[in-house]
Order: structure tokens, then C-alpha cells, then sequence
């Protein structure tokens, strides 16, 4: 997901603390391979019902945190990620809500990941982190939501990757789970998707500076080249003409040269940049991985039904008209799938012209629906 | 105690096809709504009847209201296939009012009988007696039931209940009811029963394969 702009409207939720899950588990992974010492990094959000019944899990994108909403220190410049969905009298109702993000495994933003040191060599893990799956991630985030006491989930919600990581939680531990919604995402990652993660990771691997995964120093060129690929299956061409056209950065004419002559150019090279200074390059090539390995019907031997066998909690599919990288038939596939199930369904392509991205700019029909949704949950648990 | 709504007598449902509507589904079936709007029969018929509801509709403000009832509801252009809904996956499949306003109404008809067992479709009648009158002056007609003029209407294949009786009969679709509606203000409305065609401004068949 992309970095965004200023904040619409002050955060409601004002200054969050981070926390610190260690678990002494030891978490058995798909790859055949096992992870111990795990540290989940999390954030809550209002108060937790005595009957702890009124648990929401969010989970975020491929280069989110578990920074939702707020901020760290008055200081920050920008809230969370999500900030205009969490507080009172929004979908995330602190008043009514205990909301939890956290990092995922593989991460780099406080949860276990290759940045972390492995406690058998005492060195960090680097390349030797096993390849994650969006399952592993998920085995991970029940430690945490064991450890918080909760034994049932109002709604597990996300974009994206996210959006795989909440339909994966129904699937994994459907007895926990109230709720799902899934919003730009697919349960089997598409041909294009694929493409994408592949030659992102290519760009990473193929800096020096990457060095086997070694590097002391972020390979920089390499990571924002991968960000700014990815960047631009977030947009879609509408945004980027409204956004962009053809507008030159500073310069009257072109410079005949190559540097940044176009705003577009500019702008890419800006959210390259910036996410270097925030992202691990490592982390980027084992969740892109989990990502490209998410495909619903390999955990029922191909059959798409059968995986959805126990579950049988609503559902709220969100699609965006302009998402290019998980375009609305696969939000209709997942619906469809559902359907057949016996589950109750919404599907709801939303008219957006941002792209993927739109899952965090279409503020508006995504409160609204969001809201409708968590309130009947909430008042039918 | 029979467990039925009456016309009017709640406040769930104040359009009298709807209630009717509602009355003749029977406790716990499995419901579909072709166009449903925001929802309010659904919401009804799974509050007094137990139904196991589901709603097609386009308009995204409608969903949203949908969502707000608590409605499942999937966003489908109803001028389409519905893949989304398997072979006889439902006990009805209900049109309301929308079957005239659809690009396609004999290939929906056929799509709602795959669906469904029973289709149940309330119609509005353009040969309604306070239609014809109007007819005769030579404008297409703004009734009680009819309100909206020729080039605002959502209705675009204006259509009688002799109309629908044909088409029915040409694609060998049975009709197993039909009820005859007309409303307060409506010409000789109590003649509506024996002269469907002529008196009932709106009517509800219920058709089967």
C-alpha cells in the first residue's frame, strides 16, 4: 500500500504504545521447518469486554505495521495506517470495539522476520529465515490472540494481504472467528500478481548491495525499484492521468537528460525513497513469497469448496472498479464461492478511480459499509 | 396461529405487493431478491419468517443501506447471468417491480427459474383502466402507480398482465398464482379480482418451471 498524504481529520485516538508479545511456542510452519522465541508486535485500541466478545482483528498489507491508528509520540507526523476508520462513532468504534493489529510474521516492524536475531546462532536469520506462508503468519497471530484471552473474534478485517490473512483466519480457526471482511484481495493470487512480486524481488536480489541478504546497508536501489513497481500496480491509469497527466516537475522543458523530468517520475522516485528508510529489503522477498503462495484450494487438495467446508460466517467482499492487480472478479469469485457455501455474503464493487490503493482512500463507502456490517455482528453475537 | 402478515398491519412493510408478498412465503424458506433495493422486504421476511435471505441489487447506495439492515446483499447488474447463484439454490426467487425494468425480462425470467423453484414477480399493469384512459389521449400514462413520465420511468419495457400471461405461455413457464392488486384511489378498484387486466394497476404471479 502507499504511502499517504496529511491526515483528513485529527486521530481521535491519540497516543498509542506499541506492545511486545513474546511467545516461548514453538510455531510449526508449512515449509516443514519451525520458528521459537517469537516476538509479536501489536497495538490495541478501546477496551476489551469482560467476556472479551468484542475482539476485532485488523490486519494490514504487504508493508504495513501494526500501527493502525494514533500516533507513537505527539510529534509524529502522520497517524497510523488506518487512522480515519478507528474511534469513536467510526467502523472501529473504540467506544464500543477492542481493536488489534499486528505485525506480521516476517515482518520488519517489530514482529519475528529475517532483520530478527535467530536464537540458535545468535546471529540474525537473514536468508536462513524459513519461507512463510499466509497460514504461518496466521498460526503466529493466534499466539497473540490466545495470549489476550480471546477465544472469539468479532471480525477479522483487511485490504490485501490483509484481506488474504482474514479470510485465512476463517479457514484456520473457524470456531474464533464471528466475521469476515475482505476487501481487494483473492483467495487464489493471480498470474499478474505473481509477475509483479517476481520481478520486484528480482530488482532486490540483483542490487550488490543486497549481497545474498547480507547486506549491512539496506540495497537501496533494488528496494525502490521493487517499491515503485509495486507502487504503480496500486494506482490505475485513471489516477495517475488525474493525478499526474503529463506534468513536468519543475523544469519549463524537458531536460533531454534522464533524470526526473515528469511529476510521475518525481513521485515514484519519492515513495521509492521513503520506503527504504522504513521497509527491510529481506522482508520484502519472504512476504511477497507468502503472498504469491496464497491460493485457498492447495489446503483441500484443489477443491475451493471444500476449504470452506466449517466455515460459515458472514461475509463482506469489498472490490474497487479501478483495482488492477486484484480486479473485481476475483472479489466475485470469492463471493460466488461463498454463496455456494451456504454463507451469508456481501459483495460490493465500489466505483473508485485509485486503483488498489483505494481500499485506503475510498474512506467513505468503506466506513459506511464497514459500520453496517460490525454493528449487526456486534448486536448478533 | 397462523403466521402470516397482513396487508398494512406492519409497520416492517408499508407497499401492499410486498406484503403480500411476504404472506405467501412460508417459515424458513430460502429467499432471493432480484433488485431487493435497501432491503426492507428481505429484513421483513427474515424477521417474521425465519427466511434465509439474500439480495441482487446495482445501485451502491443501496447496498449500503442493505449492509446497514443487516441484508446480504451481492452487487449484480440484473441485465446479465448471475453465475454467483447455482442451479435451483433457492425455495424463491422474487422480482419486485423490476422485471419491466430490466434490458432482458424474458432471459431473467429463465435465469430466475434456474435459480429458484418458485418465481415470485409483482408487476405493474400499463393496461390498467386509469392507463388506457390516458392512453386514449394519446400520452403515455402517469397513474397512481404508474407516477414517473414515459422518459424518467425505470420501467422500460412497459408491459400488461395479458403481456406477461403470453410471454409466459411462450416459454412454457407455469403460472401458479396470481393476485390482483389494486390501491385506494384506483377506477372500480374492487372489480381488480374479476378483470385483472383492466382494474388491478399491479398484480403477483407466482411462476414455476
Amino acid at each position: 500500500m502507499s504511502e499517504k498524504t496529511e491526515p483528513k481529520t485529527e486521530s481521535p485516538v491519540g497516543i498509542v504504545t506499541p506492545k511486545d508479545f513474546h511467545s516461548d511456542a514453538r510455531l510449526k510452519l508449512d515449509c516443514g521447518r519451525s520458528l521459537r522465541d517469537l516476538n509479536i508486535r501489536y497495538e490495541t485500541y478501546g477496551t476489551l469486554n469482560p467476556d472479551a466478545g468484542n475482539a476485532i482483528l485488523v490486519e494490514h498489507a504487504l508493508t504495513g505495521d501494526a500501527h493502525l491508528a494514533g500516533r507513537h509520540d505527539e510529534n509524529d507526523r502522520k497517524p497510523g495506517w488506518w487512522d480515519e476508520m478507528v474511534g469513536p462513532g467510526r467502523p472501529f468504534d473504540t467506544e464500543k470495539y477492542f481493536i488489534i493489529c499486528s505485525n506480521v510474521l516476517g515482518g520488519c516492524s517489530g514482529t519475528t522476520g529475517p532483520g530478527s536475531i535467530d536464537p540458535d546462532t545468535g546471529e540474525p536469520y537473514r536468508m536462513n529465515f524459513p519461507v512463510i506462508t499466509i497460514q504461518d503468519m496466521v498460526r503466529a497471530q493466534k499466539l497473540l490472540i490466545d495470549h489476550l484471552g480471546i477465544r472469539k473474534l468479532l471480525s477479522v478485517v483487511g485490504g490485501s494481504m490483509g484481506g488474504m490473512l482474514a479470510t485465512q483466519w476463517a479457514i484456520s480457526y473457524p470456531e474464533m472467528v464471528s466475521s469476515v471482511i475482505a476487501i481487494a484481495t483473492a483467495i487464489h493470487i493471480p498470474a499478474q500478481a505473481i509477475a509483479f512480486n517476481w520481478v520486484g524481488r528480482e530488482a532486490i536480489m540483483a542490487d550488490p548491495t543486497w549481497d545474498g541478504g547480507n547486506y549491512s546497508e539496506q540495497p537501496q536501489k533494488g528496494l525502490a525499484i521493487a517499491r515503485m513497481l509495486g507502487h504503480i500496480t496500486y494506482l490505475s491509469e485513471e489516477s495517475m492521468r488525474h493525478k499526474f497527466g503529463r506534468k513536468l516537475q519543475s523544469s519549463e522543458d524537458y531536460s533531454f537528460d534522464f533524470s526526473t523530468d515528469f511529476r510521475v517520475e518525481s513521485y515514484l522516485n519519492h515513495q521509492g525513497n521513503c520506503f527504504v528508510e522504513r521497509f527491510d529489503a529481506n522482508s520484502y522477498l519472504y512476504i511477497t513469497r507468502a503472498i504469491d503462495y496464497f491460493d485457498v484450494s492447495d489446503q483441500a487438495d484443489g477443491d475451493n469448496f471444500k476449504v470452506f467446508d466449517n466455515v460459515h460466517c458472514p461475509f463482506l467482499v469489498v472490490s474497487f472498479s479501478s483495482d488492477w492487480l486484484f480486479p473485481e472478479y476475483h472479489g466475485r469469485d470469492m463471493a460466488r464461492t461463498l454463496i455456494e457455501n451456504g454463507n451469508d455474503v456481501t459483495f460490493c464493487n465500489i466505483r473508485s478511480d485509485y486503483g488498489h490503493d483505494a481500499f485506503l482512500l475510498e474512506a467513505e463507502t468503506l466506513s459506511r459499509l464497514m459500520t453496517g456490517f460490525l454493528n449487526n455482528i456486534y448486536m448478533e453475537e | 396461529m397462523r403466521n402470516t402478515i397482513h396487508v398494512n398491519d406492519h409497520r416492517l412493510i408499508s407497499r401492499s405487493d410486498l406484503a403480500v408478498i411476504a404472506d405467501m412465503i412460508p417459515h424458513g424458506a430460502k429467499i432471493l431478491d432480484l433488485g431487493c433495493g435497501s432491503g426492507r422486504l428481505l429484513k421483513a421476511l427474515k424477521m417474521l419468517k425465519g427466511a434465509k435471505i439474500m439480495g441482487v441489487e446495482l445501485d451502491q447506495g443501496k447496498i449500503i443501506e442493505c449492509v446497514r439492515r443487516g441484508v446480504p446483499v451481492i452487487q449484480s447488474n440484473l441485465d446479465g447471468a448471475l453465475p454467483e447463484f447455482t442451479d435451483n439454490s433457492y425455495d424463491y426467487v422474487i422480482l419486485s417491480r423490476t422485471l419491466q425494468a430490466v434490458m432482458h425480462p424474458d432471459l431473467l425470467l429463465a435465469e430466475m427459474l434456474r435459480i429458484g423453484n418458485k418465481g415470485i414477480i409483482s408487476l405493474m399493469n400499463f393496461a390498467h383502466f386509469d392507463a388506457r384512459l390516458q392512453m386514449m389521449g394519446g400520452n403515455m400514462p402517469v397513474t397512481r402507480s404508474l407516477p414517473v413520465k414515459w422518459y424518467e420511468t425505470a420501467n422500460i419495457h412497459p408491459g400488461t398482465l395479458s403481456d406477461f400471461r403470453l410471454l409466459c405461455r411462450d416459454k412454457n413457464i407455469r403460472i401458479v398464482r396470481e393476485i390482483p392488486l389494486a390501491q385506494p384511489g384506483d377506477t372500480l378498484r374492487f372489480l381488480a379480482p374479476l378483470w385483472p387486466n383492466l382494474f388491478a394497476s399491479n398484480c403477483i404471479f407466482v411462476v414455476s418451471k
